[in-house]
């Protein structure tokens, strides 16, 4: 099932290439990571919370089923225990992730305190500018959930809006936060999404927005979007007001196909639609930029609460990585590990505690190694 | 007591006040700068009058608007509700240039402090602000309250849902503060106040309060937005020691999205409080959990009126046709009577109408019925003994 979605990402780069001279800021420049002794170095950043268990169970299947690739691993963390330096290790992370251009991802902790330090989540990405989260949301099969035929997108701007950052207090008891949209970044965006649609033979693209109350900034993403669009004749164009979007996609979610958005309600509407399908340990997601590529789960929950205690789901890490894979061309490898995941799942014997079922992340992560083993 | 309620927000809307100010010593204003905790914030002030009746203001809308309205009127007097309805018109007028409601519906309003609203057609065209925003302005509606339950005899995919949203209503994403730095790159500024945050989050432990809810529960984004929603939130903290007998937690925007939807029932025993934008989003998502916004009811409250109100549309369409579904608007009187404290009222309307629904034998056509509006209601009072 997934395997068919899978050309999703590397069909989106082809298409980038072909796409040149009509594509004045997205340009995709040649982001193939090189094979170095016959393997692809990949940055891993298992990240907090259920990080460390779910990679484990990556780096097992991925050295079981012989994966060329060689990982790097930065054990960056937001968790602030007073002994590590986690400036430091983020500066790390993002070295390496310049220098091998792919990295498997989990998610870093932010704490909420305002003495906090900032989200390295939000701040690997804008260094990287990894623009386009790319999550797909699709009923897994054998899986029963309250909704059933859910196959949708989500195509979110990852690096201005409301996580520009800027915030300041004029007077004591007075707050300004900053969201920033720009044309340039709203007009690669759409352009990702209408080629992302193109390529994965998606009908319908629609754009999500707040324009009737904030009718500059949103207004701005509506109105590049809807210029973007015209370039794409082939595809179906609407657009959403977010509150709008919410209610639809708990009510009739088999509507969406391909939608684009701002940042915020990137966060709104994949949590939702994560709970359509599952749940957070079973949705995929990758982060693109022009020159990099960082894949991790899609709905971005560090799970400290379950950390440790080797309960968490592997599958939307495994299902990241296997969408890496695709990327690095390694094809063969990731239709193997989407099958395999996949096939546990629907066998039905072996499930983490978040499917109702009662196995650990290690019983998951072997089961999908037999599985490996009849394919 | 008047004096001091009307002073509470003075300055915030000073042009407004000026008249309500008169007569309450000015030095209130510098002590109730924040909101205290000795009064209950948006206390119902209202008077019986003669009759010993309250009077309120009716908004019938347009569109279905007058027929939902009618249906709500034949239900109160059938219920011997002790309400008399006063209709006002809100065509919108300009003013200087500005789009306003006529003095009429203002006084109106303002003399009977507590008003029901049928949906209202915004008028299309550029310089209209919409009419719903021109009354939160006008009578400084700070917070809106939406409540969501399962209706028992309307399937949905999630049968367990009771949630009370509470979303600020004045500042946050919707301050209208924007502006083009240079073309093609815009602010839009998101403004949050310690004073609008503490009586929005005040209002919500006092609602949790008043409808029997033991937890408040606040829904923010401060891993993000760490001074704006970092302020709402310490805010919070503050507020939730003055309720010790409301168990206070928080959760993020995200985690708030993700658990709804898959699972609502955990969410019966709170109140969640939140800003707008949040709140905007996760009320009409809660509302799709229950099967869309004919269902779900609304108030909007003010320092000194409040507004109750139908969310939906004005349904042009099937306008004039006794078809319309009036249950919004009548869930929305029923939340209006709790304000007013006319509980039992409430309650015995709120029975007869979760009654006929569940009955499903006089459901309108939204709901897979063939029942006109007529009928539903005729059902509904039938049920009311």
């Amino acid at each position: 099932m997934f395997a068919a979605r899978q050309p999703a990402v590397k069909s989106v780069l082809g298409s980038l290439k072909s796409q040149n001279a009509i594509r004045s800021f997205a340009t995709a420049t040649d982001m193939q990571p090189t094979k170095i002794g016959g393997k692809y170095t990949v940055t891993l950043i298992p990240g907090d919370g259920i990080g460390a268990e779910v990679s484990d169970s990556v780096k097992q299947i991925f050295k079981a089923d012989n994966v060329p690739v060689q990982w790097e691993q930065v054990d960056a963390t937001g968790v602030i225990t007073g002994k590590e330096h986690p400036e430091s290790l983020f500066k790390e992370s993002v070295l390496s992730l310049k220098r091998n251009k792919v990295g498997l991802k989990g998610i870093l902790y932010t704490p909420v305190e305002r003495s906090g330090h900032q989200s390295f989540n939000v701040a690997l990405r804008q260094e990287l500018d990894i623009y386009a989260s790319v999550v797909l949301i699709k009923n897994i099969p054998g899986y029963q959930t309250r909704h059933s035929g859910v196959d949708f997108c989500l195509i979110r701007e990852n690096t201005e809006g409301e996580y520009s950052g800027l915030e300041h207090q004029s007077v004591p008891g007075v707050v300004e936060s900053l969201k920033i949209v720009t044309k340039m970044k709203s007009e690669r965006i759409s352009k990702f999404a209408f080629a992302f649609a193109k390529a994965n033979n998606r009908k319908k693209v629609t754009c999500i927005h707040k324009a009737n109350i904030m009718k500059l900034a949103d207004g701005l993403f509506r109105q590049t979007f809807h210029e973007v669009a015209k370039d794409y004749p082939s595809l179906e164009v609407n657009d959403l007001i977010v509150d709008n979007a919410s209610m639809q996609a708990v009510g009739k979610p088999q509507q969406f196909d391909v939608l684009v958005m701002p940042n915020l309600y990137g966060s709104i509407l994949s949590n939702i639609g994560a709970a359509l399908v599952g749940g957070p340990g079973v949705i995929p997601g990758c982060n693109m930029g022009r020159e990099h590529a960082v894949f991790e789960p899609g709905c971005r929950h560090v799970g400290l609460d379950i950390k440790g205690k080797n309960e968490a789901n592997p599958t939307a890490m495994l299902l990241s990585a296997s969408m890496m894979l695709r990327h690095l061309n390694l094809d063969d490898h990731a239709t193997r590990l989407s099958q395999a995941v996949y096939g546990v799942i629907a066998d039905g014997k072996v499930r983490t505690r978040d499917m109702q079922g009662t196995s650990t992340t290690q019983e998951f992560t072997n089961a999908v190694l037999k599985k490996l083993e009849t394919l | 007591m008047s004096g001091v309620r009307a002073i509470t927000s003075f300055g915030r809307r000073a042009a407004f006040n000026s008249r309500l100010a008169v007569n309450a010593p000015v030095c209130f204003a510098y002590a109730r700068q924040y909101s205290s905790v000795q009064t209950r914030v948006a206390q119902f002030m209202g008077q019986k009058n003669a009759n010993g009746n309250y009077t309120v203001s009716f908004i019938e809308g347009d569109g279905i608007g007058p027929e939902i309205s009618k249906s709500v009127k034949r239900i109160f007097s059938a219920a011997e509700a002790p309400i008399e309805w006063e209709t006002v018109d809100v065509t919108p007028i300009l003013k200087d240039g500005k789009t306003a409601i006529p003095d009429a519906a203002i006084q109106s309003i303002e003399k009977n402090l507590v008003a029901l609203k049928g949906p209202l057609a915004t008028p299309i065209g550029k310089g209209h602000v919409s009419l719903n925003l021109t009354l939160r302005r006008t009578f400084n509606l700070f917070a809106n309250v939406r409540p969501c339950k399962s209706i028992q005899g309307y399937k949905t995919p999630y049968d367990n849902v009771d949630t009370v949203l509470i979303r600020e209503n004045t500042e946050g994403e919707y301050s209208g503060i924007e502006h083009i730095v240079v073309p093609g790159v815009v602010q839009s500024i998101k403004l949050i106040t310690r004073d609008a945050s503490e009586r929005v989050l005040k209002f919500a432990f006092e609602y949790a309060q008043a409808i029997g809810k033991k937890k408040v529960r606040v829904v923010h984004k401060a891993t993000i937005m760490k001074m704006s929603d970092g302020l709402f939130l310490s805010i919070a903290r503050e507020i939730a020691k003055k309720f010790p007998d409301i168990e206070f937690d928080e959760e993020l925007l995200d985690n708030a999205c993700l658990k709804m939807t898959t699972d609502p029932a955990p969410y019966a025993d709170k109140v969640l409080v939140m800003p707008n934008l949040y709140g905007d989003i996760l009320s009409d998502m809660c509302a799709g959990l229950i099967g869309g916004l004919g269902l779900t009811p609304s108030g909007n409250i003010g320092d000194k009126c409040s507004i109750f109100e139908a969310v939906h549309g004005s349904a042009p369409d099937i306008a004039g046709q006794d078809k319309a579904n009036p249950t919004a608007l009548l869930l929305s009187s029923i939340m209006m009577l709790q304000h007013m404290g006319l509980y039992s009222h409430a309650e015995k309307i709120q029975k007869a109408i979760f009654q006929t629904l569940a009955e499903g034998k006089a459901l309108t056509g939204d709901l897979g019925g063939k029942a006109s509006t007529t009928q539903y209601t005729d059902a509904i009072i039938s049920n009311l003994q």
